[in-house]
């Protein structure tokens, strides 16, 4: 395979947001008939790097190659036309057509301006019989068919052009057992057929199992590769998340008091399934998981944005479910990961979305800008005055907010989801600081977050969460990132 | 395929800063200009002092109404059963009249009925989830409805009150009053409503709802109640200007104030909030009201076909409605 010509190949792929490197220098090559797993943690670049391919971003610096051609879209149609196709987590189908006008999208053969509908719906029958699934009708409409089988007509969209290389984005992520059973045996398929696959997952033993060669992305950077099959999977893990961890994370002397949130099995609408935990005064406890393993869900529940369907929670001495409003009553507050859709009104001033937990009936706004210019001082936001609009400030900025809001209100409980998200180091070391004083002062932090040496510096004690289900809190120092990303990879192989 | 890193936009600050300037004084400006078009075109009759007072009078009743629409609007919602709404209140204030009500009895159930109407859309927003859009779309043919069968398909002649007085030009020896009660009604509800919006905890909340619903979810705010308020609280303002629509007519009539709904969302944007909820005033609004009245009452003094105004009419509210979507695609 080593004498062939690549599929495709990149080098030193660099792309970069304002001051955000997120990708710092990318090499991958794919050989025709070869699956290649990219793997990486959250965040490491691998969403970035296939907007690159698409022709979605266009890179700063290196170059792409197509079967030994140039490779540079100019947008997603000409990654299309050049045969490079995409298939998304999120489905992109027209779900009122049927699954011929689906699979043909764009390319409809005509006679004039009439469509050919038998034309159609023989080369969308053509199609979906290269994936060995002549069983899918294609007069189906699309919202008619499971989330498998619109996979499938998505892949069979994909074929019908002559894609080259196809890109399968956590493909399995919504798929059941079975079916994901029947995607890899679509992918050996295809690839028989001389298709290029790369496979981006975070589940360690379906890369095993399926690619033929994983590539490490890290920080922005491929940081190794190996042969899938033989690799251990501690190798990968290693590969994954082995930076240095900054001295970024003060702490200071932190005393555990009295348990003032409680939950016993857990379970929301679809997630989280199976949750118990235990947090107490004056201590940071972590919950790691991968994106979709449900943690997010849990702190929702907790703060009653989702609905509970059963088990308990017991928040300082009030049991049961509640609003967000009766939390922020009982003492309990919460800052969302998507800070720009709810975390904060961006039309909204610094001061409205400071005090707004915490209005009374008559509203000062003398008084309410002098408290926000407090909080303002406190946390160093930068900002022209507290009338600013939200959506005015930085990234970094506007989670100094969200955050005041918690400290405006005074509250016991914080639940804080992906708290550094998306923001600036200094931000980052400054919202650690004051996690470490709040800590400190008796309040007790519930923490989700992405990035494991963070939560390593901030924590005293982290939970993994998989597939819906938390497992039992452990200190910090009994734990590692090895043992966090086993757990929420769900890999069997002990350490 | 090197490239250099993006440059520096220059001077959009400066920019921002203008336009942000120009977002609030914008109306004024554009009432005064095409007031002064007028004074220049017609001095001798747009200029009278009872062509004012009669300019103020039709702007009374939109004005009233539209206050209540401003909260709506800026909450995120919308109303288009408004008109319905007011036409409903004067059958209403008729019919009890002429069962010898008292005035005052008969004004307040007036408005209680347009309460009980906002009630119904508050709660069929909020219990059913639907759109406010949809619900008053139906709830505009469902209030009309109501306010026919009420009225038996009939005008309703009413005795006259001092109701009517309300809303009539005044008499020589109550000049000193310098505008009608009416009208002075309009201007303390203004404030008050502005007063509302800007010193009370429901106020903030209008704002943050129509700013981002999630948000004030996630803040404790209880969306829900603080919906079926505001539907509420815009009821009470169709009332009042049903009462106010009442003093004009003399009679109860279910088919008037058609298509004031429309021209009551248009003073709302003219006046600059945003139909995308979260940010604008009733100062505006009052402006906005103001400009439509002038722009009708000028064209018709300048000798401007009905045809024609409608259509110079149906210009401004297009462009009020760019000029807001200029404002946020500059802040996207």
């Amino acid at each position: 395979m080593t004498s062939q010509i690549p599929r495709l190949r990149m080098t030193g792929v660099k792309k970069r947001f304002g001051a955000t490197v997120a990708l710092a220098g990318v090499d991958l090559t794919v050989a025709p008939g070869e699956v290649l797993a990219l793997v990486g943690e959250n965040g490491a670049g691998k969403s970035t790097l296939m907007k690159v391919l698409s022709g979605a971003h266009k890179p700063d610096e290196g170059q792409m190659w197509l079967d030994g051609e140039p490779y540079a879209p100019a947008h997603p149609l000409e990654a299309r036309r050049r045969g490079v196709a995409m298939i998304y987590q999120e489905l992109a189908l027209a779900p009122h057509l049927s699954v011929t006008e689906n699979i043909l999208l764009g390319l409809e053969p005509t006679f004039g301006p009439i469509l050919r509908k038998s034309e159609m719906r023989r080369r969308a029958a053509d199609a979906l019989a290269q994936l060995g699934r002549p069983d899918i009708s294609p007069d189906a409409i699309v919202s008619d068919l499971s989330i498998a089988r619109r996979q499938l007509v998505e892949i069979a969209r994909a074929v019908a052009v002559g894609c080259r290389v196809l890109v399968l984005d956590e493909p399995t992520s919504s798929l059941a057992q079975s079916d994901i059973v029947h995607l890899f045996n679509l992918v050996r398929r295809l690839k028989s057929g001389g298709l290029a696959t790369i496979y981006i997952s975070h589940f360690l033993d379906e890369v095993k199992e399926i690619s033929d060669r994983f590539t490490v992305l890290r920080d922005g950077r491929s940081v190794g590769e190996g042969e899938s099959a033989t690799a251990p999977v501690k190798k990968i893990i290693a590969l994954m998340v082995g930076r240095d961890v900054e001295d970024l994370y003060p702490r200071g002397e932190r005393k555990a008091g009295e348990a003032v949130l409680d939950i016993s099995h857990l379970a929301g609408q679809s997630k989280p399934s199976d949750a118990s935990l235990t947090l107490h005064r004056g201590e940071v406890l972590g919950i790691a998981g991968l994106v979709g393993a449900g943690r997010t869900e849990l702190l929702r529940c907790i703060f009653g944005l989702d609905p509970v369907r059963r088990g308990k929670i017991r928040v300082e001495l009030f049991e049961g479910p509640a609003t967000p409003a009766a939390r922020w009553r009982q003492g309990a507050g919460m800052i969302s990961e998507d800070r720009k859709t709810e975390g904060l009104a961006l039309g909204l001033s610094i001061a409205d979305n400071l005090t707004m937990t915490k209005m009374r009936r008559l509203v000062n706004p003398r008084r309410q800008r002098a408290e926000s210019r407090r909080w303002i001082s406190r946390l160093g936001i930068r900002c022209r005055n507290p009338g600013q609009p939200v959506g005015d400030l930085s990234g970094g900025n506007q989670q100094k907010v969200a955050i005041a809001r918690l400290l405006h209100h005074d509250v016991d409980v914080l639940l804080l989801d992906e708290p550094t998200r998306g923001i600036d180091v200094g931000s980052k070391a400054q919202i650690y600081q004051v996690i470490d004083e709040l800590a400190q002062s008796g309040k007790a932090v519930l923490m989700v977050s992405s990035y494991l040496p963070e939560l390593l510096g901030v924590c005293d004690r982290i939970a993994v969460m998989y597939k819906g289900v938390l497992g039992s809190a452990a200190a910090v120092a009994d734990t590692n990132e090895h043992q966090i990303m086993f757990q929420a990879t769900g890999a069997t192989e002990t350490v | 395929m090197q490239q250099s890193p993006p440059l520096e936009q220059p001077g959009s600050p400066r920019w921002r800063i203008s336009f942000g300037w120009l977002n609030q004084i914008g109306p004024v400006l554009g009432l005064l200009a095409i007031f002064a078009l007028f004074a220049f075109l017609r001095p001798k009759t747009f200029l009278r002092v009872d062509n004012l007072q009669i300019m103020l009078l039709q702007t009374t009743v939109y004005a009233t109404a539209a206050l209540g629409a401003t909260v709506i609007i800026i909450s995120g919602g919308i109303d288009l059963s408004v008109g319905s709404n007011i036409a409903m209140c004067t059958v209403v204030i008729a019919k009890l009249l002429l069962m010898n009500v008292s005035p005052a009895m008969s004004a307040l159930v007036g408005i209680g009925a347009s309460m009980a109407c906002g009630l119904a859309i508050g709660l069929l927003v909020t219990l059913l989830d639907l759109s406010p859009f949809i619900v008053t779309l139906g709830m505009w043919g469902a209030i009309r409805g109501a306010a026919k069968w009420i009225a038996d398909e009939t005008d309703v002649d009413a005795p006259r009150t001092w109701i009517n007085s309300l809303m009539h030009q005044l008499r020589p020896d109550q000049q000193w009053m310098i505008f009608p009660v009416g009208v002075w009604l309009m201007f303390v509800l203004t404030l008050l409503v502005s007063a509302i919006l800007h010193y009370t905890r429901f106020g903030r909340h209008v704002f943050a709802i129509g700013s981002n619903e999630q948000t004030a979810r996630l803040c404790g705010v209880r969306v829900k109640p603080t919906k079926l308020g505001i539907y509420l609280f815009a009821g009470f303002f169709a009332g009042v200007a049903g009462v106010l629509h009442f003093s004009r007519l003399t009679i109860g009539d279910a088919t008037s104030a058609n298509g004031y709904e429309l021209n009551i969302i248009a003073a709302v944007v003219i006046g600059g909030t945003s139909l995308i909820g979260g940010q604008g005033g009733v100062f505006g609004t009052l402006v906005g009201a103001l400009i439509m009245t002038v722009v009708a009452n000028g064209c018709t003094k300048v000798g401007l076909s009905n045809s024609l105004q409608e259509i110079v009419t149906g210009g401004i509210i297009i462009l009020a409605v760019a000029l807001d979507r200029f404002r946020h695609w500059r802040r996207a």
